[in-house]
């Protein structure tokens, strides 16, 4: 399912689109809720990293969370506007296994005039053995939020 | 040195300079974000690209090794716009287990980095 399903009731989603970066990683919508976002990344193998092993690289999970928590963040406004990664730490626990689709949590904790403050984590079949461990923040542009 | 196939999804290429390894992204619509401004997953694989060649480059001069990311921290400092993005990383530290190593990416200049991170990875030595 498009990306575009975690935020298409919500008000500034007219003229937004999804493609790119996330669309050439086959990134897709998984679930939502009201502060959080879940986007799934399928395994292929043009986004192997070491091909002795054929585990993926940790860019494509780095891609899926920041689409994970930037979508949180829309989630937890209500509606959509513009915003910049600003940094973002994510820990690497394991290799995600050849063949798994990668699910990526993304959740806003807070939001501020001009910060948003995310976390999440991304699994391959099993919530409780996460792949990935994600924190970081958005800064909104424009007029803020 | 060759490149995993996820360098060929983002369109990197690796190229030298004084000795030392840069990548290479053209703009495309496959690295593409908000409109008009490379993704921060692409910027950042690009950048995680470049730091392992350089890491790769140092520790085949020591006999090799495998090497597993533990975590990378980025800042996004300017947006990438529609051009060429480079990256280049550097080893500040090479333990027996341990490799400590920075990395930019920019497309004006090096002294206007687009953005800026820093990685842990674990060596296991060959």
């Amino acid at each position: 399912m498009k990306i575009e399903n975690a935020l298409s009731d919500l008000p500034g989603m007219e003229d937004v689109r999804f493609g790119g970066h996330g669309g050439r990683l086959g990134i897709g919508y998984h679930a939502h809720g009201d502060d959080w976002c879940e986007l799934s990344l399928p395994y292929r193998e043009d986004m192997i990293g070491d091909e002795e092993s054929g585990v993926i690289a940790s860019g494509p999970i780095f891609a899926l969370m920041d689409i994970a928590t930037s979508l949180g963040t829309m989630r937890k406004l209500g509606k959509f506007v513009p915003h910049a990664t600003l940094d973002l730490r994510i820990d690497y626990l394991r290799p995600a296994k050849p063949g798994h689709t990668v699910i990526g949590h993304g959740e806003c904790y807070a939001i501020k005039r001009s910060i948003a403050f995310v976390r999440g984590q991304a699994h391959d079949g099993d919530p409780n053995d996460p792949v990935a461990h994600v924190s970081g923040t958005f800064m909104f542009l424009g007029e803020g939020a | 040195m060759k490149l995993p196939p996820y360098a060929d999804l983002l369109g990197a290429t690796l190229q030298w300079e004084d000795g030392l390894p840069v990548l290479a992204m053209p703009f495309s619509a496959d690295v593409l974000g908000r409109p008009g401004f490379v993704q921060g997953g692409a910027i950042t694989g690009l950048i995680e690209v470049a730091a392992l060649a350089a890491l790769g480059h140092q520790l085949a001069g020591e006999g090799g090794g495998r090497v597993k990311p533990i975590n990378v921290t980025i800042d996004f400092m300017r947006g990438g716009r529609e051009r060429v993005t480079y990256a280049a990383g550097t080893v500040t530290r090479l333990g027996n287990r341990i490799a400590n190593v920075e990395a930019i990416a920019w497309q004006e200049g090096r002294d206007k980095p687009i953005a800026s991170a820093r990685m842990n990875y674990l060596i296991a030595r060959g």
